[in-house]
């Protein structure tokens, strides 16, 4: 058993006594050509394999003799000679610790099989609806119980997650909206110019963007930034096994992770919906400036006696819903993390296609009820 | 001892990370076939050592000699040669965590040109039943394993090519002492049935006394002393000496002891 690096093997046919010698080196580099040798020896007159003038023999080589059974699957009656201590010692252990192959489950392939995962993936898409609801629950219920023991309230901790989700989320929010209103007022006027309507496009511009573009927009966009950041940072104290620490000091995670952080985004995002209402007429207005002649004082005239207010309530209603939205679909995934890193990257992906789903969900729900009830 | 074949020669190593010089004119022999146990203080330099004979830590001085080929003129070819013969095992067995136990334990032998991909397979489950995991730990992530089976897994995959040296890095480390004494046997039983030779970094005085043929001291910046357990006992040294004079260490020579009695009977 020499260490060089040898890669020729070779077998000599079985002679009058029925033995057949190896030459060469039977390693995990020949194996696979050995293998086919050896299994196409012929049972019959083979009756002993002798190993005198083998250079090398490794796991995988002695694996091979070791299970060098004919194609039925019967024993097959041969001894092997002219080992070395060290391939006897060799052949020994991997005789022993030969794997007991267990038989995977046969994969059913059949339509009942088909419904039955399908009934699987449904029930869990139950189970996790549940679950967000439970959290939601969590953090009502932790929410009321700060307001009844205020000293147990981590303001501090409010005001640095109000900084995070909201005031740093300024700038991509109006300028975000502030574009739309753009592009609305541009296509706007390329259309309503052909029935000479062109002063509609203020009222298009006011509507769009105070009903529904302001706060979807913005409640998507805080969706792909702040829940990926709360499943991230829960996430990581969940993997380091924070939050149990948490728990076994008697602190309540609920109380301290998910209450700040939720209400956080609960008082921001409609403040942040708000600055991308002005954000997105501003956006119009100069647009209809530029491209319609239609000058801010008359954009505000039109605005002003053409647009209900209610329009702006209608939008910042559902602001608050979002938020919960966001807020309890990113904590819950950060508490799903497992003690891997892979599993905090595919939660806090999760996270983020979750919210913005269920933000998309939610607002044409509120389509709905608002047309059912005519405002 | 000394005709017997050296397998790794450490001649003059200094490593020496901005003014913090942890190794200074070591030298180390390490032979065929034999199990070498380090063991130091903490901040002595033991993990450093082993990494800097695989190549991982490239020293500042001396020369790192390893199947007689020296390590740092080699070329990327010898290189890679040199690092299919020989297997590391990692503290916390250092398995891809995004494959399967059964394809960590591959991923050596896909370097092989025509290995059969069902021989591959059937190698790795082998392997991983060699270092004495169930059949069916072979489709696990390791994150579904407990430490002491990562811990296995690394070494299964360290044994993949059957290399003629693995490094240990504290293999007993965080296991239970049942689940220590096992890896202790495991190693030895491996080493004797597929002719390996074992650098074995650790704390365990356990492990030193059930698995180790020798031992050396890693102290004041080189390899104090080497020698057999009975060596280390009459070595004069205060650092050697409270190491293998201290209560542990009276703890496990006793228990050594009656394993070796036990084993007589």
């Amino acid at each position: 058993m020499s260490g060089e690096d040898a890669t020729e093997f070779s077998l000599e046919p079985a002679d009058d006594g029925g033995t057949v010698h190896l030459f060469g080196a039977l390693t995990v580099r020949t194996v696979t050509a050995a293998r086919e040798k050896l299994q196409a020896l012929d049972p019959e007159t083979v009756t002993c394999i002798d190993l005198s003038s083998l250079t090398r023999l490794d796991t995988a080589g002695a694996w091979a003799l070791v299970t060098l059974k004919p194609g039925d699957g019967s024993e097959r009656g041969f001894e092997i000679t002219g080992a070395s201590d060290k391939a006897q010692s060799l052949l020994r252990s991997v005789e022993k610790a030969l794997p007991e192959p267990e038989t995977p489950p046969p994969q059913d392939t059949s339509l009942v099989a088909w419904l039955e995962r399908f009934g699987r993936k449904v029930h869990a898409g139950g189970l996790f609806l549940q679950a967000l609801t439970g959290f939601l629950g969590i953090f009502l219920h932790r929410f009321a119980r700060s307001l009844l023991h205020p000293s147990k309230f981590r303001l501090t901790s409010l005001v640095h997650h109000c900084e995070e989700v909201g005031y740093k989320a300024v700038p991509i929010v109006a300028l975000m909206s502030f574009l739309i209103g753009v592009v609305l007022a541009f296509q706007g006027a390329t259309q309503l110019r052909q029935f000479g309507a062109e002063v509609f496009v203020v009222d298009l511009i006011a509507i769009s963007i105070l009903r529904e573009l302001g706060i979807l927009l913005t409640a998507i966009i805080v969706a792909g930034r702040t829940a990926s950041a709360f499943t991230a940072a829960i996430g990581s104290m969940k993997m380091r096994e924070e939050i149990d620490a948490m728990r076994t000091l008697g602190l309540d995670p609920g109380l301290n992770l998910f209450v700040p952080r939720i209400l956080a985004l609960l008082i921001m995002l409609p403040i942040l919906g708000l600055i991308a209402n002005v954000a997105g007429l501003f956006g119009g207005a100069l647009m209809a400036w530029i491209d319609l002649d239609i000058s801010p004082a008359m954009f505000m005239t039109r605005l002003i006696e053409g647009t209900s207010v209610d329009h702006v309530f209608v939008g910042l209603v559902k602001a608050p819903v979002f938020a919960l939205i966001i807020g309890v679909v990113g904590c819950h995934a950060g508490m799903q993390v497992q003690g891997n890193a892979e599993s905090l990257g595919r939660m806090t992906s999760n996270a983020v296609v979750t919210a913005i789903f269920a933000v998309i969900v939610a607002d044409a729900v509120f389509s709905i009820f608002f047309a059912r009830i005519g405002i | 001892m000394t005709d017997r074949e050296i397998v790794i020669r450490l001649r003059g190593i200094r490593n020496q990370f901005g003014s913090q010089v942890v190794h200074d004119d070591l030298d180390l022999d390490v032979y065929r076939g034999e199990i070498l146990g380090v063991v130091g203080g903490s901040g002595s330099g033991k993990s450093v050592l082993l990494r800097t004979i695989v190549g991982l830590q490239t020293p500042n001085e001396g020369s790192v000699e390893v199947l007689d080929t020296d390590l740092l003129s080699a070329d990327d070819d010898t290189r890679q040669t040199l690092e299919n013969r020989w297997g590391v095992m990692f503290q916390d067995g250092a398995l891809f965590s995004s494959l399967t136990v059964r394809e960590n334990v591959e991923v050596p032998m896909r370097g092989i040109k025509g290995l059969d991909p069902q021989i591959r397979r059937d190698l790795a489950d082998l392997k991983i039943s060699m270092v004495g995991l169930q059949y069916s730990a072979g489709d696990k992530y390791p994150s579904e394993l407990s430490g002491g089976m990562r811990k296995r897994a690394g070494l299964a995959r360290a044994l993949a090519l059957d290399p003629d040296i693995v490094f240990l890095d504290e293999p007993t480390a965080g296991l239970d002492p049942i689940g220590a004494t096992g890896f202790d046997e495991l190693i030895r039983n491996l080493s004797q049935s597929m002719g390996l030779t074992v650098f074995l970094v650790t704390h365990d005085l356990d492990t030193l006394h059930a698995t180790c043929d020798r031992i050396a001291v890693l102290a004041e910046r080189k390899v104090l002393v080497t020698g057999t357990m009975k060596d280390m006992l009459e070595v004069d040294h205060p650092w050697v000496h409270e190491y293998f004079h201290g209560p542990r260490a009276r703890a496990a020579a006793s228990e050594g002891s009656a394993k070796a009695d036990r084993k007589g009977d």
